[in-house]
């Protein structure tokens, strides 16, 4: 069976030579009934019924349904609300053989059906070091130490009283897309793509907690974040942008706490950074006057060259844009209008522009960025499209507010290589071909 | 004016620390113990080493015990994690570059290929492992290992004693120590890196921008067929559907809840190395369940092993102890196994 007989919906046109010359003089006579059956033996099932009815109209509107003609669920039936079992689909992934333990591992956000630049928090994607763990707010601590003038102790009730801001950013995962470095390996943008979300995250700015604590901001020109989690995951991060008052000591994520998963009770958030530095269930501050080397600075998250050198801190996350509908592993159903749309973000402010092409990048459209354009935030593109029904490939190229251009395939292994795991931030192609159906190329 | 321009000063000095008058109240001190508690971080100048030492010798025989079920005998088990040691030479040792990052002599790149610090092993191994109990090694412990370690990358020999004392010694021996440049414009700060400035220039180009198109690289059949029916990672609804790449799952998925067994052995990780039907690392549960059909104390037999641990039963690659596992949820798992581990 083909793809479009599983699902309602549109219908798909019958192909010119779909019923014989004497099928067609039968229908001619009125024989509806045998039209009917022609349809349903060449799997055309779902079209059956709008022709069988094509006189009279829709079943869809002329036999009131269920929902229109039932007693429906009281309030609070789900106490807190689930989406439509109709929406089923739209689930995180993990990508098959990636990884052997899922405790240390990733699940994708299915960026392929996601709206707007807020991604819904049970979608977030999740990476996780050594599991993750649902902490006991009550139990939870944040320490601050090294060099301030005291070291101290805050509990949840005391980071929750002081006054918090609410900021909206991207995370990405610094080995989002990394799979591609070389050659095309995942089918959909929700595996090439889908470590990246964004959220609206409420917290205190770090800058006040270390002012408070007497931080030397002189000599501390780095600081060590680390995670209550098995793993205790730590990372270093510049003093500067915790000067900027970006980064936050956060527990509420677009309106609620934190989900588990995403580092309930208290998570730092280092916009513009890759994901890993945002260290979840975090439980302690350390101000220091140099970077620490841990194990995910000096053995992962660090960028191999072709001279064999690693680069080491690596922590932007570069502008980057993709079409997230339609996309791999997709179909478009027919010929004529389609809304391309997508995500662009940039580590270093906010997104300027956004350029579609649909040939394969020889020629370029500038895109509709929506509301609101925010820096180090996800922003959503849209340009219109008619499909011709001709094969074509459609690419986005995404530029931010200091003038840098997402690179193409060729431009970023021209200077990094094929071998690299992180940061890949190139520009993404999806083909089409005549019967509809989008798959993952890259382009040169 | 002079005084005018003091009181200025002293107000800019007092805005420094506005927040600790603001803020009064909330939080307090940590007490000593506290922060030794926690402050276990050891950096690259060693700030924050404990004192301790341990022996290659020492270190085999914890390794065995602990460490090889996910790491292998000789830390080159790419079953679970990717490798920790190979693919590094006596040159490099030389040099303090490994050679093959550069050749790609060694298409799996190990932890001791590329690590540059060996604090950075130190403070990993005492802060996250063992995997399902981290934090339980005392300081001899982690000396020992790391000596094992170092032993089996031929950095120190099988006689060495680690310590605090000499490990900046052992330092200037790691293969990669040279290896690391923090030369780039992905460094958000000061302290390092080249302010910024990216690596890579694209022009925003509009029309005619290329002669033809050229695809490097297309998705080979069986890399869509391996993530599952995509039609069913789409919405049903909108412009677009999924494509069929795999058996459509029921319109209607059926609302059956793994049974428990197989829910906790997911949930505690069983599953990483052992599969229902095929083994992975550890045997399939098929083949657990028929070794042990009929044995009046299966139950009791496999409660035990899955709680300590096992070896030599199943091959080369022992089963380390499930001290993050509970006792009826061990419980529940085995009955399920013997039960024939029902997939559903």
């Amino acid at each position: 069976m083909s793809h479009d007989d599983v699902r309602a919906g549109r219908i798909r046109r019958a192909p010119e030579n779909f019923l014989t010359e004497a099928q067609i003089a039968e229908v001619g006579k009125g024989r509806r009934e045998f039209l009917r059956k022609a349809f349903l033996t060449a799997s055309a099932a779902v079209a059956a019924p709008a022709v069988a009815h094509a006189a009279r109209g829709e079943s869809a509107i002329l036999e009131l349904p269920p929902w229109s003609t039932s007693l429906g669920k009281p309030v609070a039936a789900n106490p807190y609300g689930m989406p439509s079992k109709y929406e089923s689909n739209l689930v995180r992934r993990e990508s098959p053989g990636l990884t052997r333990v899922g405790g240390s591992s990733v699940a994708f956000a299915p960026l392929q059906g996601l709206f707007g630049i807020i991604t819904p928090s049970g979608l977030h994607f999740e990476r996780h070091h050594q599991g993750w763990q649902d902490v006991d707010p009550g139990k939870h601590r944040l320490m601050i130490n090294g060099l301030v003038k005291k070291n101290m102790v805050f509990t949840m009730d005391d980071i929750m009283r002081l006054p918090s801001v609410s900021r909206i950013h991207f995370i990405e995962c610094g080995a989002n897309t990394g799979m591609e470095w070389g050659n095309v390996a995942v089918p959909t943008v929700q595996y090439s793509h889908g470590m990246l979300s964004c959220s609206e995250f409420t917290g205190v700015p770090l800058r006040e907690l270390l002012e408070y604590c007497g931080a030397d901001f002189k000599k501390g020109r780095y600081i060590l974040a680390e995670g209550a989690d098995g793993s205790s995951m730590t990372r270093t991060i510049p003093m500067e942008l915790v000067e900027s008052g970006e980064v936050l000591v956060a527990y509420g994520q677009n309106g609620e706490m934190l989900r588990p998963e995403n580092g309930y009770p208290l998570r730092l958030v280092v916009p513009g950074v890759q994901g890993v530095s945002w260290v979840k269930w975090l439980r302690r501050i350390e101000v220091g006057d140099m970077p620490w080397a841990t194990k995910d600075e000096a053995v992962h998250y660090i960028d191999l060259m072709p001279d064999g050198q690693h680069r080491q801190y690596t922590s932007t996350q570069e502008a980057k844009s993709v079409i997230t509908s339609p996309s791999g592993g997709q179909v478009l159903l027919d010929k004529g209008f389609y809304n391309i749309t997508g995500l662009a973000w940039s580590g270093r402010g906010k997104i300027k522009r956004v350029d579609v092409s649909t040939d394969g990048g020889i020629n370029w459209r500038t895109a509709r960025l929506e509301t609101p354009v925010l820096s180090k935030a996800l922003t959503r593109f849209n340009i219109d499209w008619n499909w011709d029904g001709k094969p074509c490939i459609l690419q986005s190229r995404a530029m931010d507010e200091t003038g840098y251009v997402q690179p193409g395939y060729g431009q970023l292994r021209a200077v990094r290589g094929k071998k690299s795991i992180y940061h890949n931030n190139a520009i993404q192609s999806w083909k089409v071909v005549e019967n509809g159906e989008v798959s993952n190329v890259q382009v040169l | 004016m002079s005084r005018c321009s003091k009181s200025l000063l002293a107000a800019v000095l007092m805005a420094g620390t506005l927040n600790a008058q603001a803020f009064e109240g909330l939080g307090r001190e940590a007490t000593p113990d506290e922060v030794k508690a926690w402050d276990i971080d050891v950096r690259p100048d060693f700030k924050g080493l404990p004192k301790g030492r341990g022996t290659v010798d020492q270190g085999t025989t914890l390794w065995e015990e602990k460490c090889e079920s996910c790491h292998g005998t000789f830390g080159e088990s790419n079953e679970v994690f990717t490798p920790l040691v190979g693919g590094t030479t006596a040159e490099d040792i030389k040099t303090g570059h490994v050679l093959s990052l550069k050749t790609g002599s060694t298409p799996q790149r190990t932890t001791f290929m590329k690590v540059a610090t060996i604090s950075t092993l130190y403070d990993y191994i005492q802060r996250a492992m063992p995997w399902t109990s981290p934090k339980s090694l005392k300081p001899d412990e982690v000396y020992a290992l790391l000596a094992y370690l170092l032993n089996l990358s031929n950095i120190v020999p099988a006689d060495f004693e680690l310590s605090d004392e000499n490990i900046a010694e052992v330092q200037q021996r790691m293969p990669n120590r040279n290896g690391m440049t923090t030369d780039h414009g992905m460094w958000p700060g000061k302290g390092m890196g080249n302010g910024g400035i990216p690596d890579v220039k694209n022009t925003a180009c509009m029309k005619n921008c290329k002669k033809a198109v050229e695809i490097a690289s297309a998705l080979p059949d069986y890399a869509a067929d391996a993530h599952g029916n995509l039609a069913d990672q789409n919405r049903l609804i909108g412009g677009v559907r999924g494509m069929q790449t795999g058996e459509a799952h029921a319109a209607a998925p059926a609302e059956s809840a793994a049974p428990a067994g197989e829910a906790l052995a997911k949930e505690k990780g069983c599953m990483a190395c052992h599969g229902i039907a095929k083994g992975i690392v550890g045997p399939a549960y098929a083949d657990v369940a028929a070794k042990y059909a009929g044995q009046a104390d299966a139950e009791a037999q496999l409660v035990a092993k899955v709680k300590a641990g096992g070896k030599g039963v199943w091959g080369a690659v022992p089963m380390p102890p499930q001290g993050h596992v509970k006792d009826d949820e061990i419980q529940a798992i085995v009955r399920w196994i013997l039960d024939g581990a029902k997939a559903q």
